[in-house]
């Protein structure tokens, strides 16, 4: 039976770390704080992987499906009969396999910090952050209660926000990070009234009894969700339309992708952490959490999560194509891969064969933590040596960074889906779910795979080949121990994670699956990933001027991906344009002017009244005997002649 | 436990801040007093959670009842039930924060402080009273002090925002006594007394007139839309602690008259008037945060939200049922803390820049970490970061809000909802401009807080977080009074 306070401990640690680095960090721990983070992280981990290996190997399994057990849950508010905020735990295939993800790439970075953060002056602060972040993460992941799940998704955002704008005095930090916080703040709108719709209907906020009520059609909770209706769509896909809006926001999906390039300001292993591995996956964990509710009760929300992932995948991999920092292309190149792991989700079934894709959704999930924290590592080590995010500030840096240079390279094999790297394995999948289920989807796919080996390659080649870079000033090698160690693991990973067999841990309804490998389906998105390979080695391995002839070919698509396709020029029409002329201003206008004029009239007027008035009290008998005569007088004469 | 106490700890205190002599002793006489009505209000949440355990389940708790007037059915009548305590709680936070942020007040100290504990007199009285009577007797005395705090030791246009504040309060008072003397007229009993009142049923014909003269007068306390321009004004004028006791404490005799007095005894009116509450409630919250996006003073900006944070109060008692009634006084005693630590924080950086401009300031984090610190708290409470007090709060009045079937009140919920991202927006922009970015030239030797202010900054940090991460005491001690006027709703 799985061990509740173990459990509580993951996430508990890294807030206890917290706590203390961040109120007694700048006193006491000046220069321990990197190892105390660390230690405590260490013990999370080791913790989440006794908890996923007992899950999974022990007691998981009843009858060979793999259960949703819930060892911890306490009420935290009662808002009435039934329903309430419960702070819990919940235990399933996904949260066991989140939780070792969240606290091995938190390790690594960790780690990774403790070199690349070095002499940094607000160290202790740093790692209270990760702390905090690591700690909503965790708590995230194993909620039990569709609220609960709310509550550390907010606090995941306010973490982020910290992290991002951890270089405070750096405007553009600021700016980013209130953007990042402000457009997953409107997607969290979309959420919160997607629970208010879901918990009216299912008279619960408790996940496992929710998911029950919304997949049975006869009960109440279903006929009503499915009854009630607004503009022609059910009640139940409005909900889960509406969570699946936050989901979009905290995972960087078109159009609320965003605020997702910008975070790059933060440092470069937080982006790692939680703009690649981690927090940008809550999304899809989301969808993968009400899985059950999306694929039996409204395929209709389920195509939608879908096609945004494919279209979020297409576009983001046409924008890295052109991007010239190096961590703004691997910023696009996790909005495309979270893209392929939603419409893996989007096209995927409840249940046996079909459900092939939520299995490939989470397999590429955990491969692409693998690889796509390995690509930021690498990029920080680059940075930290060049001293610069520009692409054309760099090349030829494999002579000075041979490990950075050989890490690098795995996790572009891998993320390029070249075999046999981890991203080939859990890449197939998705691309054979999409291929059987909705080939629309699977063209894009295709596409989409063949920029992505391009694009990640274009960075390869002009980092480490191209012309000789500039290097200048002292050299510090390659950043020592703590930061090789990482990439070195992390490797690792990404060159054999792949040969995991998901299908026999994770799966849309707990029960065993087995996945194939189909060699024929495989040829065509490995030619293609290799073809993207070598037109990139072709344009960038040597300097020349084939990029630049090439661009000009193009020049107005070139420019319109170059620009982003002006997204963001939009949303800044938007919020700057219309919301604060349109209705901000004049909402401070009215209440200056009208609002608060009308009261200050009232008050001069009742002031001019008196003004008028207050003659008449002048205390002079003559004028009030005036006053008596002409009343007497008026009096008589309104007697004589209306009451006749 | 006995309930005179609360008013008496606060007299003799006034009355010592009075025959002290220097301005020394004053100061402490006012802290020891505030400390003891702390203490004290401790003391009565234990002995209301001890009552509660051992099965008491009275409605009011620790009842005590002088003739005051026989003639005319007055009675000094006091008691208290799990709103009260909430609502005292809150008070005694607010007054020991208050008190300690003062420190350095030098012009007519005996006086200022004098005020801030007559002040905090009218409030604990009105919060136990159960007779309308006295309870009107406590809101007027409660409004005096604001008046000459802030023509007084105000900034800015000050004789302005006093008489404005002044006006418009007298303002609500009077049409609460109208709607007052209207109930008592009305009722056979010709009785003031809450609990009597509550047996009765007043013909609805009575609560048409009565219920919105009640609401509205107290609504103006509580910035009810259009009604509301006295905040920022008021607000802005008052001098630090002035600013924490009118939106701290001040604001909430409104709340809590709304749904203590007028919904309670007139339910069926507050049932036909709820389409009402419930649109102006959500013009303030929608419209108050849009007016604070467009602000530039940090008071105007705390005002101005404080409009908006306070029709979440409105619309949970507009909606009318238990959990967001739950969710206003939740409401309340969030956003009490919240804006008065908001306040105080203002008042510190105000003393050290000399600007309330937030244009005029950036990168203070670097020079005054705990005060930029306590910012940022606030802020995100503000904004309904989970684990702040305002997140529970807001939620509650959600979830609340969300029980009604019917679209209308849906979609008063979802504007509702949507004001979280404007909240965020002038949020952020206040609060990271203020703190970050390059530090403003000249700005280089500023000073962190000093103790008091770092107490006080704790102190009302402790209340916020101690209702953000276990939210289940302050629900537990409010729902049952929500659940009784909801009882008699249904009746």
């Amino acid at each position: 039976m799985p061990n509740a306070t173990y459990i509580a401990l993951i996430p508990l640690l890294p807030l206890a770390g917290f706590l203390m680095l961040g109120i007694f960090g700048r006193k006491y721990f000046k220069n321990t704080s990197g190892i105390i983070g660390t230690t405590l992280l260490l013990v999370s981990t080791v913790l989440a992987l006794y908890t996923a290996y007992g899950y999974f190997f022990e007691y998981g399994k009843v009858d060979g499906i793999y259960q949703k057990l819930v060892p911890l849950k306490y009420t935290w508010l009662q808002f009435s009969e039934g329903v309430s905020i419960d702070m819990g735990i919940i235990l399933d295939p996904i949260s066991a396999m989140m939780l070792v993800v969240v606290t091995f790439i938190s390790l690594m970075v960790h780690i990774y910090s403790l070199g690349y953060m070095k002499g940094d002056e607000r160290f202790p602060v740093y790692y209270a952050f990760l702390g905090l972040f690591t700690f909503s993460m965790l708590g995230l992941v194993v909620s039990s209660n569709i609220f609960q799940i709310y509550i550390f998704w907010e606090l995941v955002g306010v973490s982020s926000f910290l992290l991002i704008g951890y270089y405070y005095d750096k405007p553009s930090a600021v700016a980013a990070c209130k953007k990042a916080f402000i457009v997953t703040r409107f997607a969290d709108v979309g959420f919160l009234i997607g629970i208010l719709i879901l918990s009216f209907h299912s008279g619960t906020l408790d996940f496992n009894t929710l998911i029950a009520t919304l997949t049975s059609p006869e009960t109440a909770g279903y006929k009503s969700a499915a009854a009630a209706s607004f503009i022609g769509v059910s009640a139940l896909t409005w909900g889960l339309a509406l969570v699946f809006i936050g989901g979009a926001g905290k995972s960087a999906m078109f159009p609320l992708h965003i605020w997702l390039p910008d975070a790059m300001e933060g440092p470069t292993p937080v982006s790692a952490l939680i703009h690649a591995a981690t927090m940008v996956v809550a999304g899809v964990f989301l969808v993968a959490r009400l899985f059950p509710v999306f694929a039996i009760s409204s395929p209709n929300a389920l195509s939608l999560v879908g096609y945004v992932g494919a279209i979020s995948a297409l576009i983001a991999a046409l924008i890295a194509c052109t991007q010239t920092d190096i961590k703004r292309v691997l910023a696009y190149s996790t909005m495309s891969q979270i893209g392929y792991m939603m419409f893996a989700l989007g096209v995927s079934k409840y249940g046996g064969e079909d459900g092939l894709g939520f299995t490939a959704s989470m397999f590429h999930l955990f491969t692409h933590a693998m690889f796509k924290a390995l690509l930021f590592l690498g990029a920080g080590a680059v940075i930290h040596y060049i001293h610069s995010n520009e692409m054309k500030d760099m090349g030829g840096l494999r002579k000075y960074l041979p490990i950075t240079h050989i890490t690098f390279l795995i996790a572009c094999l891998a993320i390029a889906g070249v075999p046999p790297f981890a991203g080939f394995f859990s890449k197939e999948e998705i691309l054979l779910a999409a291929y059987e289920h909705n080939p629309t989807i699977y063209w894009i796919a295709l596409i989409t795979s063949g920029l992505t080996a391009f694009y990640m390659f274009r960075l390869y080649f002009n980092i480490f080949w191209n012309k000789e870079a500039h290097v200048h000033g002292e050299h510090k090698g390659e950043g020592g121990f703590a930061m090789m160690m990482p990439l070195v693991l992390l490797a690792v990973g990404a060159a054999v994670a792949g040969f995991i067999p998901f299908g026999h841990f994770v799966s849309s309804d707990g029960k065993r699956l087995e996945t194939a490998f189909h060699l024929q389906f495989s040829i065509a998105p490995v030619a293609l990933g290799l073809a993207g390979i070598f037109i990139a080695m072709w344009m960038y391995k040597t300097e020349n001027n084939k990029p630049d002839k090439f661009a000009a070919s193009l020049s107005g698509l070139y420019k319109a991906t170059y620009h982003k396709f002006y997204i963001d020029e939009i949303y800044t029409f938007i919020t700057k344009k219309i919301i604060f002329n349109l209705i901000g201003r004049p909402a401070a206008w009215i209440d200056k002017n009208i609002v608060d004029g009308l009261v200050n009239a009232t008050g001069n007027g009742t002031k001019d009244i008196s003004e008028i008035i207050k003659g008449f009290q002048s205390g002079k008998v003559q004028q009030y005997a005036i006053y008596f005569l002409v009343s007497v007088i008026g009096l008589a004469l309104l007697f004589i002649y209306w009451w006749k | 436990m006995n309930l005179s106490l609360l008013i008496l700890l606060p007299l003799l205190t006034a009355v010592a801040v009075l025959l002290v002599r220097n301005a020394k002793q004053v100061k402490v006489a006012a802290l020891a007093g505030a400390t003891a009505q702390f203490v004290l209000a401790f003391v009565l949440l234990f002995a209301y959670y001890k009552e509660r355990a051992t099965g008491n389940a009275a409605q009011m708790l620790f009842e005590q009842r002088y003739n005051w007037f026989p003639s005319w059915h007055i009675s000094f009548h006091l008691g208290v039930d799990g709103i009260s305590v909430a609502m005292i709680l809150l008070t005694a936070f607010v007054v020991i924060a208050g008190v300690l942020v003062s420190w350095n007040v030098t012009k007519m100290t005996k006086e200022f402080y004098f005020l801030l504990i007559l002040l905090s007199l009218g409030a604990y009285g009105f919060f136990i009273s159960l007779d309308l009577f006295i309870l009107f007797f406590f809101l007027e005395i409660a409004v005096i002090p604001k008046y000459l705090l802030i023509g007084i030791w105000g900034s800015g246009k000050k004789e302005y925002a006093a008489n404005k504040l002044a006006l418009m309060l007298m303002g609500g008072s009077a049409l609460v006594l109208v709607g007052l003397l209207g109930v008592y007229f009305s009722n056979s009993a010709q009785s003031f007394d809450l609990l009597q009142l509550s047996q009765l049923n007043i013909p609805i014909q009575t609560q048409m007139i009565c219920f919105p003269l009640l609401f509205v007068g107290f609504g103006v306390f509580t910035a009810l839309f259009p009604l509301h321009t006295w905040v920022p004004d008021g607000h802005s004028s008052a001098p630090t602690a002035g600013s924490m006791f009118l939106a701290g404490i001040s604001m909430k005799l409104g709340g809590y008259g709304c749904l203590r007095v007028a919904t309670y005894i007139m339910p069926e009116g507050a049932k036909e008037y709820a389409t009402i509450i419930i649109v102006l409630s959500v013009i303030a919250i929608l419209y108050g945060a849009f007016a604070t996006m467009m602000q530039k003073d940090l008071k105007y900006i705390n005002a101005y939200s404080s409009v908006s944070h306070c029709g979440f109060v409105l619309l949970g008692i507009g909606m009318l049922t238990k959990t967001s009634m739950t969710g206003a006084v939740m409401q309340m005693v969030s956003h009490g803390l919240m804006t008065a630590l908001f306040f105080a924080v203002i008042g510190m950086i105000y003393e050290r820049t000399h600007t309330r401009q937030v244009s005029e300031m950036s990168g203070l984090l670097k020079r005054m970490p705990f005060i930029i610190t306590v910012l940022f708290i606030v802020g995100l409470c503000s904004l309904g970061l989970p684990g702040l007090s305002g997140f529970v709060a807001e939620m509650t009045v959600f979830m609340g809000s969300w029980q009604h079937p019917d679209a209308f009140r849906r979609v008063a919920t979802i504007l509702a909802c949507l004001s979280i991202v404007v909240t965020a927006v002038y949020i952020l922009r206040a609060v990271t401009k203020t703190a970050m970015g390059p530090l403003t030239a000249g700005f280089e030797e500023l000073k962190d807080a000093t103790w008091n202010e770092k107490l006080a900054a704790l102190i009302l940090i402790a209340g916020i977080i101690a209702i953000g991460v276990a939210p289940f005491w302050l629900n537990d001690l409010v729902s049952p009074g929500a659940e009784v006027i909801m009882q008699k709703l249904s009746r």
